[in-house]
């Protein structure tokens, strides 16, 4: 059968009767641009959280404690020295892969608290870190220096400090080198500025803080910090991965790892996850929720192929004449039902077509004007086209095959 | 010489066994040579149509059997008889039947499509037909464009276009003027003589059928009456 011939004629039927056509398509377009429109838009979505987990270190490992027996999330209980990650427990990390470990993070908190000068007063929470802490968070120096290695070894008493915090109490007189005092709930501390750093918002702030209560974090070495509160352990570090390592891969590793020395305790376990099986997770879920969405959408598509298969039956009724002379001059029942399959397809496909320049437009529009970065998926589109197309498949056999399946003095006969 | 349609006892009914059982054509017995013009006359619903449509294979006797060319025509598939009715057989019906949406070109390429003919070959033997039917002028006009006896040149350009040895035309001309009509028989006359087609025509006009070698009186399914001429 010849194909050409049966799409220059759908098209020509389509020309001649183009409200009809359009009405038919409609349901198509509908279901198509609807479904492309959501996948662009989630798949936006899911690039603008991908790209900006990204820049958050998605090469990162986060190492924690985990309670065996509930599930409450570490970080307001209060742990026994036993429990905690040692310092010789990470150098052995360390020592075990040297390839696939670039720097590791550690952080103890010690306390939240206030410093003031005069009426002026600043809130802050203290934080012992190491001296790598500031490269692999990417900490931006206004002033100063970071935290250094002998800061950490000689247990000085030097901090890093914000650029709000330095700010509030120095207005503009440089505060390195001068002396501050934090009254924490535990007493009070007294550091020397080293280092001024740049207050950066962080995405999960707490809203509706006024610019004058907000907390900022003064930076200590870690010796310091386990000095002050005389503590040796940890219940959460970071790791940074070196390039080419497979941070997913070695978290796994990681938590093995920590398995040797957790086996006999009875209350706590390691876990360690990669930035990027998070990313990855919170990528699913985009996907997961745009790809049901995408299926409710779809079911219109079915009620514009039932349209398509509709207005085939009236369309082969009208030409019941037709079919019959085709019949006299020679078209085999194959050659009737391929031709109305064609024209279903034809149908659908030009529906699809539509409907997809009109859901890129429309997930484009409602990306941007979400706020994201928009994402066009080749894929998407391909399979919708395909999709389209099968749809004129499905509806268009019945008709067809009635057409194909007349009796062909019947159809000649026919008034 | 052998027959090139051979009838045998052909026999079609409808309702078969029922109450209101109809025998519209009973035990007719038919051979024509190829190349004969053959006139098949009778009162209308004698039987005419369902003969032809019976030698035309777009039906099937009740009863008999049809040897197209020496073959069993109840022995071929569905399929076959489609690729016969296209390659040997070409039809010419009262009421034209052209498709409305396509032009006379189209039209007349038709059956070609069927045959697997690629675009060029059809649309220059389409041509070459449309000229035969001195109606070349006209090919790209649609059917509503064209009168009557323009559309059953066409038709028939349609019927000639695979080169078929048999022309079936059912009442030509009974929707044409008597001047138009004797045009168009002209034409079947001329395809019969000058191209050696086999022409079997229905008519319930005297005249016309006068012009044929052959004229089968049909009366109630049966053939009552045979002249030569
Ligand atoms: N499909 C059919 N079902 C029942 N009866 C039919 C059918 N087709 C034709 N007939 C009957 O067969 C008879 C012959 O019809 P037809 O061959 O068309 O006659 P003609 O062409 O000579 O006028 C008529 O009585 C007609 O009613
Ligand atoms: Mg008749």
């Amino acid at each position: 059968m010849n194909f050409a011939s049966n799409i220059a004629q759908t098209l020509q039927n389509l020309k001649a009767n183009k409200t009809r056509s359009f009405l038919t398509m409609l349901g198509i377009i509908i279901g198509i641009s609807s479904v492309i429109a959501i996948v662009t838009v989630g798949d936006s979505l899911s690039v603008s959280i991908n790209n900006s987990m990204q820049e958050l270190g998605a090469s990162n490992i986060t190492v924690s404690l985990q309670s065996k027996t509930s599930s409450r999330s570490g970080l307001e209980r209060t742990y026994a020295a036993k429990d905690l990650l040692t310092k010789v427990m990470i150098e052995d990390l360390r020592q075990t892969y040297p390839s696939q470990i670039d720097d590791v993070s550690l952080t103890l908190a010690v306390g939240n608290g206030q410093t003031t000068k005069g009426k002026q007063y600043a809130n802050l929470t203290l934080t012992g870190v190491n001296p790598s802490y500031g490269e692999v968070n990417d900490i931006t120096l206004k002033s100063g220096r970071f935290l250094s290695d002998r800061d950490d070894l000689e247990q000085r008493r030097a901090c890093v400090v914000s650029d709000k915090l330095a700010e509030r109490i120095f207005g503009s007189a440089s505060p390195l080198a001068e002396r501050i005092t934090m009254a924490l709930e535990k007493g009070a501390e007294t550091c020397t500025i080293v280092g001024v750093y740049e207050y950066q918002a962080s995405l999960f702030a707490a809203a509706g803080v006024s610019d004058d209560d907000i907390v900022t974090t003064v930076y200590i070495p870690l010796e310091t910090a386990s000095k002050i509160t005389n503590q040796d352990g940890f219940s959460t570090f970071t790791i940074v991965t070196a390039i080419g390592v497979n941070s997913t891969d070695f978290a796994n590793q990681v938590g093995s790892f920590f398995g040797k020395y957790y086996s006999r305790n009875d209350d706590y376990e390691v876990t360690a996850s990669s930035m990027e099986s998070m990313v990855e997770t919170v990528q699913d879920m985009i996907n997961n929720v745009s790809m049901a969405v995408a299926v409710v959408a779809a079911i219109s598509l079915v009620v514009g192929g039932i349209g398509v298969m509709n207005i085939m039956i009236v369309s082969i009724t009208e030409r019941t004449r037709e079919i019959g002379t085709r019949k006299a001059v020679g078209a085999t029942n194959a050659d009737i039902r391929w031709q109305f399959i064609i024209e279903a397809v034809v149908i659908c496909l030009i529906g699809g077509i539509f409907g997809v320049l009109l859901g890129v437009a429309g997930g484009i529009t409602g990306a941007i004007l979400l706020g994201f970065t928009p994402y066009v998926s080749a894929a998407a589109i391909a399979a919708a086209t395909l999709f389209s197309m099968f749809v004129g498949v499905f509806f268009g056999y019945y008709p067809a095959n009635k057409a194909a399946k007349m009796n062909p003095i019947d159809a000649l006969r026919y008034e | 010489m052998k027959p090139i349609i051979e009838l045998k006892n052909i026999s079609k009914k409808y309702y078969e066994g029922k109450d209101n059982q109809l025998q519209v054509l009973n035990d007719v017995n038919l051979s024509i040579k190829s190349g004969e013009f053959v006139a098949i006359v009778g009162a209308s619903g004698s039987g005419k149509s369902t003969l032809m449509n019976i030698i035309g294979l777009l039906d099937q006797p009740t009863n008999g059997q049809y040897f197209l060319d020496g073959a069993d025509t109840s022995q071929q598939s569905q399929k076959n008889l489609s690729l016969i009715r296209g390659q040997k057989i070409g039809f010419v019906f009262q009421t034209f039947n052209l498709i409305g949406r396509i032009n006379a070109l189209k039209n007349v390429e038709l059956p070609m499509l069927y045959t697997g003919a690629p675009p060029k070959q059809r649309a220059a033997r389409a041509q070459q037909l449309l000229e035969l039917v001195e109606m070349s002028d006209r090919a790209k006009h649609f059917p509503n464009e064209l009168s009557g006896g323009q559309k059953q040149r066409v038709a028939i350009a349609r019927a000639m276009v695979n080169d078929p040895s048999i022309i079936l035309a059912d009442e030509p001309t009974g929707a044409l003027d008597s001047t138009t009509g004797r045009m168009i028989i002209d034409l079947f006359l001329e395809l019969n003589r000058r191209h050696n087609k086999t022409v079997i025509l229905i008519t319930h006009d005297a005249e016309i059928a006068s012009r044929a070698q052959r004229i089968i009186t049909l009366k109630d399914g049966q053939i009552v009456g045979e002249e030569r001429q």
